[in-house]
């Protein structure tokens, strides 16, 4: 598995999960239309998909093949290793 | 000069006809026997005088592979003017047909995704909110 803090270090990545976390099974096309809309991101579909790449190996999106098309969806569960770490102080 | 075809391959002449009318809504324009296929187009109601869409048959062998790539991808192949997208998404949903983007707010534009079942995504839009 990748390394989920490099594939978190990136904004263009950050992008992509925040619009992944608003809808599950998005295509490329969707995800490319809500970065530029959205976040003024004008990556080209070739580097997005790079950055799904990325994110896919951390765990962090899954594609699946449905039909004839690939749709992608937020697994948040690798995130909680930062938790485990880490864990949040108790506040007096 | 202006634009007053457009082409779209589809996998079955038949099977385009009746979704390009029965579902979309558009009317037939022109049918005339070709050989093995047809000179086969369809028009808008809202502009009868307006670009026609040839449905034209996809079996030259390059149209797969481009096809397969830009459907898996979920990039539609061309794009249709309605005046309220949630509203025509209702509409058709309620006519089976499937959708890979459902109505989305861009800025000034909303967009959805459709598969027209004979090889193609199509997007619809309109300006203003869904």
């Amino acid at each position: 598995m990748g390394d989920v803090f490099k594939a978190l270090a990136d904004e263009t990545r950050r992008a992509i999960l925040d619009e992944l976390a608003l809808r599950d099974d998005q295509t490329l096309f969707e995800i490319c239309s809500r970065l530029a809309m959205k976040h003024g991101l004008g990556s080209t579909r070739q580097a997005v998909s790079q950055h799904l790449d990325v994110l896919e190996e951390a765990g962090l999106v899954h594609s699946e093949r449905r039909g004839r098309y690939k749709f992608h969806t937020l697994d948040t569960s690798p995130l909680a290793q930062i938790a485990e770490r880490w864990p949040p102080k108790d506040t007096p | 000069m202006k634009i007053t075809l457009l082409s779209i391959f589809v996998d079955n002449q038949d099977a385009a006809l009746a979704f390009y009318t029965e579902k979309l809504g558009f009317l037939p324009a022109s049918d005339i026997p070709m050989g093995e296929h047809r000179w086969l187009t369809v028009v808008s109601p809202e502009a009868p005088d307006g670009t026609q869409i040839v449905l034209e048959p996809s079996e030259h062998p390059a149209v797969k592979p481009f096809r397969d790539a830009i459907v898996a991808d979920g990039i539609p192949f061309t794009s249709f003017g309605v005046k309220d997208v949630q509203a025509e998404y209702d509409r058709l949903l309620a006519l089976g047909v499937t959708f890979t983007q459902p109505p989305m707010v861009q800025g000034p534009v909303t967009t959805a995704v459709l598969d027209d079942t004979v090889g193609n995504l199509i997007q619809i839009a309109a300006m203003g909110g869904a």
